[in-house]
């Protein structure tokens, strides 16, 4: 194909370029990076809800057996009336067995099971709340990180105006670099990767702040500890 | 005096200067701006470290840029990323014309992306029957209205909310007036949602871009690009070829001083991270991803030493912030894409000193840009270095039309500036007619032009070796 032939063209005249610059012949000293946080667990938690809060999300530290009731509390305060989750996430299970099937104060949970080429209008119009799991948290910036899958899509914690974030106390590390290397993230990324501080934000016209510009209006921690 | 120019610097410097509100506008921001960015780095001492690793960072990127690039090619393509190579905007706007035709597509949405900005995409995409749909608040505010970006963070920081109120109004039908920022970002939500659940073909930009993981970072605050980057089913990244880094450990300390620099903020609400298209077991994502990797001049700056700190940029706009000619004339009157001290240095780069070296001239030099540049570039020393080659006083010309300001009036005053001061007989004179004429000097010309605006220096009656000899100092 004719542009396949060119953009080799392209290719290759743009790295002879690079090559004949003399760039590969600098000298370049190393310089050490500032020292990091490092705080014990209580630390991280209270740091990370104190940052998170500080930009509008709302962090709840809850207990780990008990967090659905945190939810349900919530869902009937707001009157919420569809929540959209992943059923073979890892809280699906979970959510499934603390919402009692005649429950008709709870709102309605919506699985996110189908591809969203046929979920798309139900996506964007009818849907309130979406549910993730959280794969940790991050204390200096005040952040939680999120590796969509299959059973928890990358729409689940953008489209709803509402997102609910599960986050295990314990996940929460330092840094985000003390978090890529224990985890090992080098060793493959996912399709999508998020860190995610707040509610979506903007401050285009003259500087006012106004939440839910485009993703979430609200983002809900909910830190199981 | 008159440069050779296809837009009129100083013209534009007028309007802008006299435009009351456009200033008031634009120094409310900036000092907005300059102190968010002082209170998120409190600890001088760290800061100067960051900015240290930050700038050995990228200088190490731009050391193995061309096996960083072939790494991440090969990354990308291993992810099942489509990578494609543009030398000039051109080519990059027919790349992505050709995958908008071969998926039917009329309209791409897009998230903020100053390459595409220096690409003129919309443009493009316009003379071509197709749409190019701006989603970033900022960006949107300002297509509406048919403008292009006044500030690389901020693109429509010039604007206050009456004047989006009434674009609003105007431009999008059956939308009440309204002051309302809470209600006028409702509006553009609810706009916006249609348009990203209807597109096939999402754009975005791309911040950092890891070659040892094949990674696309992007960061923002908005959602937009999120949704830019997993609603549709194509994805199109458009990217400089200097955003490449080598690791994914490269990373924080990078956003640390950009999102620091930029707003002020410790991190911003989203930083997003898309390594392959769907996958065959995921429910949304685009089903191709797509790289275009854009030269656009990049490796002629690379060339040299000293310029290629040009590239060290992570286009964080804080050297537009602190600047005090910026600060007064905003975005629009550079005439080009790239407005401040950033642009100042990069611009006639790009387009040649002929076309655009008038730029380098806006500067006092005050040094402000350097000394916030989170990467550490030198901007006043390249500001200095283009005016130099603009006169090519030696042989030793890399920029596009060096030379261009050489004249031989200028060239002979400096001549006659060397042989004054090589003899001695010829600066006795020298200073002997400046000091009895020098304060009579009659203001025309370009002496004028000077004093239209400064107070003149007095000169003084008698030179300094003319009083120490007169006071008996012997200088033998």
């Amino acid at each position: 194909m004719n542009s396949q032939l060119s953009n080799q063209t392209a290719r290759q005249r743009i790295l002879a370029r690079l090559h004949a610059s003399g760039t590969e012949q600098t000298d370049v000293p190393d310089a050490p990076l500032p020292s990091e946080i490092s705080l014990a667990g209580d630390a991280k938690i209270e740091r990370l809800a104190a940052l998170m809060s500080a930009i509008r999300a709302e962090v709840y530290i809850v207990e780990s057996d008990s967090w659905q009731d945190k939810l349900k509390q919530l869902a009937r305060k707001r009157g919420w009336k569809r929540v959209l989750y992943g059923p073979q996430g890892p809280i699906g299970p979970e959510i499934e067995s603390a919402w009692p099937a005649d429950a008709d104060d709870l709102p309605k949970l919506v699985a996110y099971t189908q591809p969203v080429e046929s979920f798309k209008s139900e996506l964007f119009q009818n849907i309130d709340v979406g549910i993730t799991s959280t794969r940790g948290g991050v204390a200096e910036t005040g952040a939680i990180a999120l590796w969509p899958t299959p059973a928890e899509p990358r729409l689940l914690s953008l489209v709803p105006p509402v997102h609910v974030a599960v986050l295990d106390a314990d996940t929460i590390y330092n840094s985000m670099t003390e978090m890529m290397a224990a985890e090992r993230w080098t060793d493959g990324m996912p399709t999508n990767a998020l860190f995610i501080s707040g509610p979506s934000k903007t401050a285009d016209i003259e500087f006012t702040l106004v939440f839910g510009v485009h993703g979430p209006k609200e983002l809900i921690v909910l830190i199981r500890n | 005096m008159g440069s050779k120019t296809s837009f009129d610097f100083d013209s534009n410097i007028d309007t802008a200067l006299n435009d009351g509100q456009l200033r008031k506008n634009l120094r409310n921001a900036m000092d907005i701006l300059v102190e968010k960015r002082r209170a998120i780095f409190p600890d001088s001492d760290q800061l100067q470290q960051l900015r240290a690793a930050g700038n050995a960072i990228k200088r190490r990127a731009l050391k193995k840029l061309p096996q960083l690039l072939e790494q991440l090619e090969a990354k990308c393509t291993a992810n099942g990323i489509h990578v494609h190579w543009a030398e000039d905007t051109s080519q990059a706007n027919h790349i992505i014309l050709e995958i908008m035709r071969r998926h039917e597509a009329s309209a791409v949405v897009k998230g903020k992306s100053m390459v595409s900005e220096e690409m003129h995409l919309n443009r493009f995409l316009e003379a071509h029957g197709l749409e190019g749909v701006e989603t970033d608040l900022g960006e949107f505010i300002i297509q509406l209205n048919h403008e292009t970006p006044s500030h690389i963070i901020v693109p429509a920081i010039h604007k206050n909310k009456d004047e989006v109120a009434a674009i609003f109004h105007e431009k999008l039908t059956g939308t009440p007036y309204t002051e309302d920022v809470e209600e006028l970002t409702a509006i553009a939500r609810r706009t916006l949602r249609e348009r990203f659940a209807d597109a096939k073909v999402g754009l975005s930009g791309v911040n950092f871009a890891i070659a040892e993981t094949g990674t696309l970072l992007l960061v923002e605050n908005e959602g937009n690009g999120r949704m830019c980057t997993t609603v549709p089913d194509v994805h199109v990244a458009v990217m400089g070829l200097e955003k490449v880094v080598e690791k994914l450990s490269d990373v924080p300390p990078l956003l640390r001083l950009l999102t620091g620099s930029a707003t002020g903020q410790l991190i911003t609400t989203y930083i997003n991270m898309i390594s392959s298209p769907r996958k065959a077991d995921e429910k949304d994502g685009p089903k191709e991803v797509h790289l275009v990797i854009l030269d656009n001049g990049r490796s002629s700056i690379l060339a040299d030493p000293q310029l290629r700190q040009t590239l060290l940029c992570i286009r964080c706009g804080t050297c537009l912030n602190h600047c005090p000619v910026y600060v007064r004339i905003g975005g629009h009157a550079y005439g080009h894409v790239y407005p401040g001290p950033i642009g100042k240095i990069l611009t006639p780069q790009m387009e040649g000193l002929e076309k655009a070296g008038v730029l380098a001239t806006a500067s006092s030099l005050c040094g402000a840009c350097g000394e916030v540049c989170p990467v550490k570039i030198p901007i006043p020393d390249l500001i200095r270095r283009l005016r130099y080659e603009s006169y090519d006083q030696e042989a030793a010309a890399v920029v596009d039309g060096g030379g261009y300001k050489k004249n031989f009036a200028e060239t002979m005053v400096w001549k006659g500036w060397e042989l004054a001061n090589r003899s001695p007989l010829l600066n006795e004179l020298g200073t002997r007619v400046a000091g009895a004429m020098g304060n009579h000097l009659p203001k025309v010309g370009p002496l004028k032009q000077w004093t239209s605006v400064r107070t003149a220096p007095r000169i003084a009656r008698k030179s300094l070796h003319q009083r120490l000899r007169d006071e008996g100092v012997n200088h033998e």
